[in-house]
């Protein structure tokens, strides 16, 4: 390589050039797009192995369980450099999502030996912290033994990294001081818009404001259209039903899932408030949601977003992302928009989903493991997923920062500025205890007999939450 | 006696009492029993535990509390109305149709032999496989079958998503998978039984329905039996087809014992009442094996007696 060219990568890499002024030195240089890249990675792994004892723990070997998604994949396509930087090899299994938890439940809860680490979402380390199956990382990310100077901690967004942290205490705060690092993040999910412009030019609509606009808009869409239905949000009887969509506007509204009162639970979706909201949302599903919602998970309402069957969804912002790309019908013809529920409200509050990288308690060698989390959730890996992977939405800040990243999102109308719109808002809204699931997945049972007029919205929350309080007590939480 | 002598005194010189013969004849089988027991009685440990995977500070035995809590809790009877309720309409119409088919093939001829090899089709599908077919077929939107209703005047027929269709909708794919089931036992039956009675009756000018329930049916029972035992228990413990069509809804419609307590489980970690559910459902299974074997039984006695 020549010097010049050395030069300008080093210079990028200790943050004196920007992205988009190195590639265009490189251009000036005559070095392609491709060959750039190949030589920003190369360059990359030397100036991380300079700072740090990388070649530690050579010839051991990582076992992963991951799940089938792109993220999974940008890892996938990177895992050279990693190897090449530490000299682990590294293995994995993945599965597909509609099995993946129950391999990781059947594998931690047996103690299984075979992973070091795997995916997962925060929700689910609240079974998996208490149960005694992850390891708390706060261990290994303060100890500058074993982790590089350039991992960045701070780099994160701090409503994402401390969604991930949690002090085991039924309703305790997520990321206080005495919280447990249960897992790193690695992209997370914004519930936001995704909607398709030519339906809604056609219907003479703008985006909804608020929840109350969302209905009419959906509706008239509906109306309008033709051969469409308004909105899309999941509705499987699950918990993944309500932590989207539902939970992001339930909480714009400061409606909560569950009251915490001198340590003890109890359900919260019994006020005036919840009741008003469920009666909205119910007659949104009714009136514009699609036919069969109770059957539909982020597959369906994705799936029809992309084949021109719905004209929006309230979903995840990386589900209308994947939507706009690849073979989908619609391709090209999405857009993205912040969603604030409440008209009082001042912005959008968006739950949150993130993928992240946990380690088990049970893996055999946790020093290499962590060499394999820390490159993983590091920068070096963020920028190349985000730049040439699909790897939305990064969690780390200069990432956001990143002027190539964001020109790669130019060609998704409004997503940078829904990402802008909405990050300060962005954490879970859940509160963190063990029945999560219970919980959810009895929440998502009771919209759906509301949804099927089986029960009335005030009748139907009345009975979840004799329910949910009959069970936290049963449980030594109430 | 002289295989007496044998065992008295083996060649090996390694002695076999009497006493011990039949003990160590069944060691293979108590072997392969204790694969099944020891997982068994763990189930039953857990079940009279306060065990929960996410609380493990927690776990101690609660003794009756698990099954005690049951008796109050509105989604057990939920669960136990509709496991009994999907396992006797599928048994019934199961049963119904194989057995109408089998008497319809039941002449052998190449027609009928092919017709009986095609209509086993749907039992070489997986289960879980068969009803996502079925959920793309019933899609309101694009579903076969949902044109087909619209045809008849069923618009907007919400199939496995609306409470009042769920059980019907999983109800046929129950049927579409598993009468060939019943029909290749009872044509085997039918076509296994005496000809002679049959000639008889014939002969005598005996009218087809007479012939039917006094000769055909009382000859055929055990095997109805049969096939009902093997139906009856495998749909108790229904999982698949409800699972991978509706995850127990919508509402509580479908939550069966095998649903639910997978849910209970993997998703809530809570295994003291996961296990508890099995265990009753293990009580009611073995309920009812053992009013058929019983009856199956007397009949064969009966059968011999009149022989």
């Amino acid at each position: 390589m020549h010097e010049k060219e050395k030069d300008l990568i080093s210079a990028f890499l200790r943050g004196e050039v920007d992205r988009r002024g190195m590639l265009k030195g490189l251009g000036a240089m005559g070095v392609t797009a491709g060959a750039a890249g190949t030589l920003l990675n190369m360059m990359s792994t030397r100036a991380m192995a300079a700072d740090f004892d990388w070649k530690k723990h050579s010839g051991k070997t990582v076992k992963l369980l991951l799940n089938k998604h792109p993220y999974a994949d940008a890892m996938i396509a990177n895992l050279q450099s990693f190897k090449d930087l530490t000299g682990i090899d590294v293995k994995y299994d993945v599965f597909p999502e509609d099995v993946y938890f129950d391999k990781v439940t059947a594998a931690l809860s047996s103690g299984s030996t075979e992973y070091d680490a795997f995916m997962t979402g925060a929700y689910m380390t609240w079974t998996y912290g208490p149960a005694g199956w992850i390891t708390d990382l706060k261990e290994w990310i303060n100890d500058p033994e074993k982790t590089n100077p350039n991992y960045a901690w701070d780099d994160f967004l701090p409503g994402v990294k401390n969604s991930c942290a949690w002090n085991g205490q039924p309703g305790g705060a997520l990321g206080s001081d005495d919280a447990k690092q249960w897992c790193i993040p690695w992209a997370f999910e914004q519930n936001n818009i995704t909607y398709n412009k030519a339906m809604f030019d056609k219907a003479g609509v703008a985006v909804p404001k608020n929840l109350d606009d969302m209905i009419s808009v959906a509706a008239k869409l509906q109306k309008d259209v033709g051969g469409i239905y308004g909105i899309g949000v999941r509705g499987s009887r699950s918990w993944a039903t309500i932590h989207p969509g539902f939970l992001s506007a339930y909480s714009n509204f400061n409606e909560k899932d569950l009251n915490v009162t001198d340590g003890k639970l109890s359900a919260a979706m019994g006020t005036a408030g919840s009741k008003a909201f469920h009666a909205k949302w119910v007659q949104m599903i009714q009136e514009s949601g699609p036919k069969d919602w109770s059957t539909y998970t982020w597959y369906q309402v994705g799936t029809d977003l992309g084949a021109g069957a719905s004209a929006m969804i309230f979903d995840a912002d990386c589900l209308g992302y994947f939507m706009n790309g690849g073979d989908n019908k619609m391709a090209g013809q999405l857009s993205y928009a912040a969603f604030t529920a409440n008209p009082d409200a001042t912005a959008s509050t968006p739950n949150i989903w993130i993928w992240s990288l946990a380690m088990s308690n049970f893996s055999k060698d946790k020093d290499a493991t962590w060499y394999f989390l820390q490159w993983a959730t590091g920068p070096e890996h963020a920028i190349f997923g985000a730049t040439k992977m699909d790897f939305v939405d990064p969690v780390r800040q200069s990432v956001w920062k990143d002027e190539a990243f964001r020109t790669k999102l130019d060609k998704y109308p409004g997503y940078v500025d829904m990402f802008d719109a909405s990050a300060a808002g962005a954490s879970i809204k859940f509160t963190p205890q063990p029945l999560f699931f219970d919980v959810t997945t009895e929440w998502a049972a009771t919209l759906q007999k509301m949804v099927a007029k089986e029960v009335p919205v005030d009748e139907g929350l009345d009975q979840l939450v004799e329910s949910i309080d009959r069970q936290l007590k049963e449980a030594g939480l109430g | 006696m002289a295989s007496t002598a044998t065992l008295r005194k083996p060649a090996s010189g390694f002695r076999i009492s009497r006493r011990m013969l039949p003990y160590v004849l069944s060691l293979p089988a108590l072997l392969v029993c204790i694969g099944i027991l020891i997982p068994f009685f763990t189930a039953v440990i857990y079940s009279f535990q306060r065990y929960r995977l996410s609380q493990p500070w927690a776990r101690q035995f609660n003794w009756g509390e698990n099954y005690l809590n049951f008796f109050t809790d509105p989604a057990f009877w939920n669960t136990l109305k509709v496991s009994l309720l999907y396992a006797g309409i599928t048994v019934t119409l199961e049963l119904l149709l194989g057995l109408g088919i089998a008497l319809l093939l039941q002449r052998r001829s190449t027609v009928n032999n092919f017709i009986s090899i095609m209509l086993l089709l749907p039992l070489m599908i997986a289960p879980a496989l068969a009803a996502l077919m079925w959920k793309l077929m019933t899609n309101p939107s694009f579903g076969i079958l949902s044109y087909l209703a619209s045809l008849i005047g069923l618009h907007d027929f919400r199939w496995a998503s609306s409470p009042s269709t769920a059980l019907l909708t999983v109800v046929l794919v129950d049927i579409w998978v598993y009468t060939p089931f019943i029909m290749i036992l009872l044509l085997a039956g039918l076509r296994s039984l005496p000809t002679q009675p049959f000639e008889a009756a014939a002969l005598d000018g005996v009218p087809r329905t007479f012939v039917f329930f006094r000769i055909t049916l009382p000859m055929l029972t055990p095997y109805i039996l049969t096939a009902t035992l093997f139906r009856l228990l495998d749909s108790i413990q229904q999982f698949d087809i409800i699972y991978a069509m509706t995850q127990g809804g919508p509402g509580n419609t479908l939550t069966v014992f095998q649903v639910e307590a997978y849910l209970n489980f993997f998703q809530s970690t809570n295994v003291g009442r996961s296990a508890a559910l099995m265990v009753i459902l293990w009580a009611i299974t073995y309920l009812l094996s053992n009013i058929f074997i019983k009856n199956w039984l007397r009949l064969r006695e009966r059968a011999r007696g009149e022989a």
